[in-house]
């Protein structure tokens, strides 16, 4: 897995060499499983003076095998630390995720930090790059993504943290002249007979010569000190103060900023271009006609700062030639969606639809959803700079990104350089939800795409392309428009004779280095993710993925962001057709499977006082359950519907990640995934395309959830002592459903267009 | 042209055009890089610095609109009493995410109770609505706007 000699054509290739290498490993992968990690993972860090520790890529985590150590790096860069001690006792952990608000930061170290005995107050953490070392232990790439950084390197951070000390423990031992087992640690000391002690820091020097263990011992759950624990955010202070940076406060000497003006309609190519007016712009630079995604073309306008390379793109006169690409009208592509939803697709999951003509009851619905851009707060920049030329040239990107990675290996193909002599510089991100994950790398092309015509036309400062909010929310990669499509045949006690369900929508990775993973006959997995379970019902569900002139990407939670809301308000509309009880039909239906959703719909419901307590007057109960990336979140609602405007006022949530690493994380992540799924029912929170242009333009008329907007949300924690799993997405697809149940508790009716329509 | 500007006290030539958004001048002439680039048009709150106490949406004011008057940002916000109240009840909180917001969040909170020192939840959803969080922190926002006009009381 090491970069040298590799095209980005190799993206390509990764998850098979990864799964090839898997099973090679097989039978290691398994003593892996239950013995920890062989010590040939671990390597001693050189470094000047303290300790550093850190693993070999692939063979860090529980789940992979173990491969060799990677040829083609000299030594030095193999691996990269992951935890380093310093001789005043300061303990820096690199995460290999990026912190963009999940708390990843806090959450990795926490798990290194427990097991190491560290002493929290002193403990640091920061971001990696795109060493090998850092890639995901179970995907074998870089990725932050699938809500997966604590459920893929929770052992792995552990197992770090328990040779750390057990090599502290050994440097103790030596320089007392005692038997390791006689020494004890406790926040960051060694501990000796009679109460002896010696700082973690006073031993980081000597705890480097000593060999790496061959077997550790990891802690019981029942001892954790720090795992567990509700524990502050270690980035609360800088970013309550201005001085955290972002990948857009990047400042490097000389350096310029780019703005790109992207064609109207994707794709689309210049007719003409004249820049007299944006040359005369003080501070402009250079005004470059550049190719840009999708085999478009655009112009990038170099300035000395932001607001005269606006000023430049502002001047510029452009005319373009949309005939050779297609100009998507929404209504026009509703209606088509509409039509083909109406008609069978590929078949995902097969089942009879036979009993469906005798069914007594039957519901037939359509379910409309709109694209939706991602908008993170910190607009989409990325700064390169190229120093060197030749064989010599080497490049350096900063930025916030899901998968520096591939990013990288995007960079060095634009720019015509080997990939190791391209650095990611991995900055914190304002944000993301996804599109800071992108296959085609757009916004890290486009920005090497700049640097190099910068230098060819003879600008060599660093250059930071910056994208305006603007460009951002007409820029494409959104969460794809859907129609689903559901005929259900039931009888009078609610049982499902029969459901047709077909969805029509846009495959996200088609095309992508991620299709031949998640493309199979046809049908991208993501679309359907999210359907029929946690219900053993008769489904038939079918697909058809029309090909549009719209990128689209993931967008946090992904193929639940729509089918929890179709599956959570469907049952719910089958209880109340066949007066049940949503919650003990919902149970009804799950049987005797499904333990975790049992386990949170049942708390949401015990903790909100469901059916309990009287709601005000106008007031309903909304409830939905809804798996996504092994967790289970579960949401009581309390909504009013006043002329026609419903209003979401109280939530109870209940959540099932198994062990909960950092609860005070849990809680922020739930409160704002069930914020971000409120803002899909807000009118407004939608894409629409006219012409094949994009009618939105910022946060005016593109709607985004605001502080009036939140409800009270409590969020409760189903106890667990199984291994974690993640908190990225699954707070967001079970919101909406609960408060569109709520809406047709009190008026009959449940919305099936999102963003909801005002009566 | 130099326009000089007060910022957190201390008169500052910069050397900008005169209609340049006090944000550029800060980011890009000064360095000054707290303050964020959100929206560019007073839509989102990310940007946000007191002018004379006033919170204001530096991404649409140019420096010319400032001359004379003074200009407070998140790096000096600490600087008074009811700044650092809201500070540290930020921290206190945990209220940021991914943080990116935060100055903006932390601006208007200040300015909010600089004129009133005990907001009702309707007083903060007025004062903060301006202000967008795409994590969702708003409910600690909340909470931390109201522990800090307790600790102000």
């Amino acid at each position: 897995m090491h970069f040298d000699s590799a095209s980005f054509d190799l993206v390509n290739q990764m998850p098979k060499g990864l799964l090839a290498l898997v099973e090679r490993e097989q039978g290691a992968s398994n003593s892996i499983a239950k013995e920890g990690l062989p010590r040939r993972s671990f390597l001693k860090m050189g470094v000047a003076s303290g300790f550093a520790l850190g693993a070999y890529p692939l063979m860090a985590g529980a789940q992979t095998a173990a491969p060799a150590a990677p040829a083609g790096l000299k030594p030095f860069e193999q691996p990269s630390a992951f935890v380093r001690i310093d001789k005043d006792g300061t303990v820096t952990v690199t995460i290999n995720r990026l912190e963009f608000g999940q708390g990843v930061l806090t959450a990795l170290p926490m798990c290194l930090a427990e097991e190491l005995d560290a002493d929290w107050s002193k403990v640091h953490a920061e971001h990696g790059d795109a060493n090998p070392a850092y890639v995901d232990p179970a995907f074998g790439m870089h990725l932050t993504g699938g809500s997966g950084s604590i459920k893929r390197s929770f052992m792995q951070y552990r197992e770090l943290g328990a040779r750390a000390r057990a090599m502290l423990v050994a440097a103790a031992a030596a320089q007392w002249g005692v038997d390791a087992s006689t020494l004890r640690t406790e926040n960051g000391m060694v501990i000796g007979a009679g109460g002896k002690a010696i700082s973690y820091g006073d031993l980081s020097d000597a705890a480097m010569k000593m060999p790496v263990p061959e077997k550790v011992a990891l802690k019981d759950a029942k001892n954790f000190r720090i795992i567990g624990k509700a524990t502050p955010r270690l980035d609360a202070r800088a970013k309550s103060s201005g001085t955290q940076n972002f990948g857009i406060d990047v400042q490097l000497p000389g350096m310029l900023t780019a703005v790109v003006v992207h064609a109207p309609v994707f794709g689309a190519k210049l007719k003409s271009v004249d820049d007299s007016a944006a040359k005369a712009i003080k501070g402009v630079t250079a005004v470059l006609r550049m190719p840009t995604d999708r085999a478009g073309e655009g112009v990038a306008v170099v300035a000395q700062g932001y607001w005269a390379a606006k000023q430049g793109r502002d001047a510029l006169k452009l005319e373009w030639d949309t005939s050779a690409v297609e100009k998507v009208d929404s209504a026009a592509q509703l209606a088509s969606y509409k039509a083909l939803a109406k008609k069978t697709g590929m078949v995902k999951i097969k089942a009879d639809m036979g009993p469906m003509a005798k069914a007594p009851k039957k519901i037939s619905a359509e379910f409309t959803f709109p694209y939706l851009a991602h908008a993170p707060m910190e607009p989409l920049n990325c700064t390169v700079q190229v120093t060197g030329t030749g064989a010599d040239a080497k490049a350096a990107i900063y930025l916030g990104t899901q998968m520096p990675g591939f990013d990288g290996m995007a960079a060095s193909k634009v720019l015509g350089l080997q990939p190791q002599n391209v650095k990611v510089h991995v900055q914190m991100a304002g944000g993301g939800f996804g599109r800071r994950a992108v296959p085609t790398a757009d916004y890290v092309v486009e920005a090497c795409t700049v640097a190099k015509l910068a230098m060819a036309a003879g600008v060599t400062a660093p250059i930071r392309v910056l994208w305006s909010r603007e460009d951002d929310i007409k820029g494409g990669y959104y969460r794809p428009m859907h129609v689903h499509r559901a005929e259900i045949g039931f009888d009078a006690k609610g049982k499902v004779l029969a459901w047709d369900h077909v969805i029509v929508g846009q495959s996200i990775t088609q095309g992508t280095p991620f299709g031949g993973m998640m493309i199979k006959d046809g049908i991208d997995m993501t679309i359907a993710e999210g359907m029929r379970e946690p219900y053993d019902v008769p489904m038939r569900l079918s697909i058809h993925h029309p090909v549009v002139n719209v990128p689209v990407l993931w967008w946090r939670s992904v193929g639940s962001t729509h089918t929890a809301y179709v599956m959570e308000t469907l049952v719910d509309e089958i209880a109340r057709a066949t007066q049940q009880d949503p919650v003990a039909y919902r149970l009804k239906l799950m049987g005797d499977k499904h333990p975790r959703h049992k386990a949170a719909l049942m708390l949401a419901v015990e903790q909100s006082g469901y059916n309990k307590r009287k709601l005000p007057k106008g007031q309903a109960w909304g409830v939905a359950v809804h798996e996504s990336f092994d967790t289970v979140v579960a949401y009581v609602a309390e909504a009013s519907v006043t002329k026609g405007v419903p209003k979401l006022h109280a939530v109870t949530a209940a959540v099932h990640c198994n062990l909960a690493v950092n609860p005070k994380t849990i809680e922020a992540q739930v409160q704002g995934a069930a914020l971000m799924g409120l803002g899909t029912c807000l009118p407004g929170a939608a894409i629409t395309l006219k012409d094949g242009v994009v009618e939105q333009s910022n946060f005016g008329d593109y709607v985004v959830a605001r502080m009036p907007d939140m409800p009270k949300i409590a969020v409760h924690i189903v106890p667990s002592a199984e291994p974690p799993t993640g908190m990225g997405e699954p707070g967001l697809p079970p919101l909406a459903p609960a408060f569109g149940n709520a809406i047709a508790k009190l008026t009959g009716k449940t919305p099936r267009d999102l963003p909801f329509k005002l009566a | 042209m130099t326009t000089t500007l007060n910022i957190n006290g201390k008169d500052t030539p910069v050397d900008a055009d005169p209609n340049t958004p006090i944000l550029w001048a800060l980011r890009d002439t000064l360095g000054m890089t707290g303050t964020k680039f959100g929206c560019g048009a007073a839509l989102c709150g990310a940007c946000t610095v007191h002018i004379d106490g006033v919170a204001t949406r530096s991404c649409v004011t140019p420096i010319s609109a400032a001359a004379g008057k003074k200009i407070t940002t998140i790096e000096a916000v600490a600087s008074d009493s009811v700044g650092l109240a809201v500070q540290n009840a930020w921290i206190a909180h945990d209220v940021v995410q991914c943080g990116y917001c935060q100055s903006g969040q932390i601006m208007s909170a200040t300015a909010l109770l600089k004129t009133n020192k005990k907001p009702s939840d309707a007083d903060i959803d007025a004062a903060m609505a301006g202000n967008i969080c795409r994590c969702g922190t708003y409910a600690r926002v909340r909470s931390a706007i109201k522990s800090a006009a307790q600790t102000l009381a």
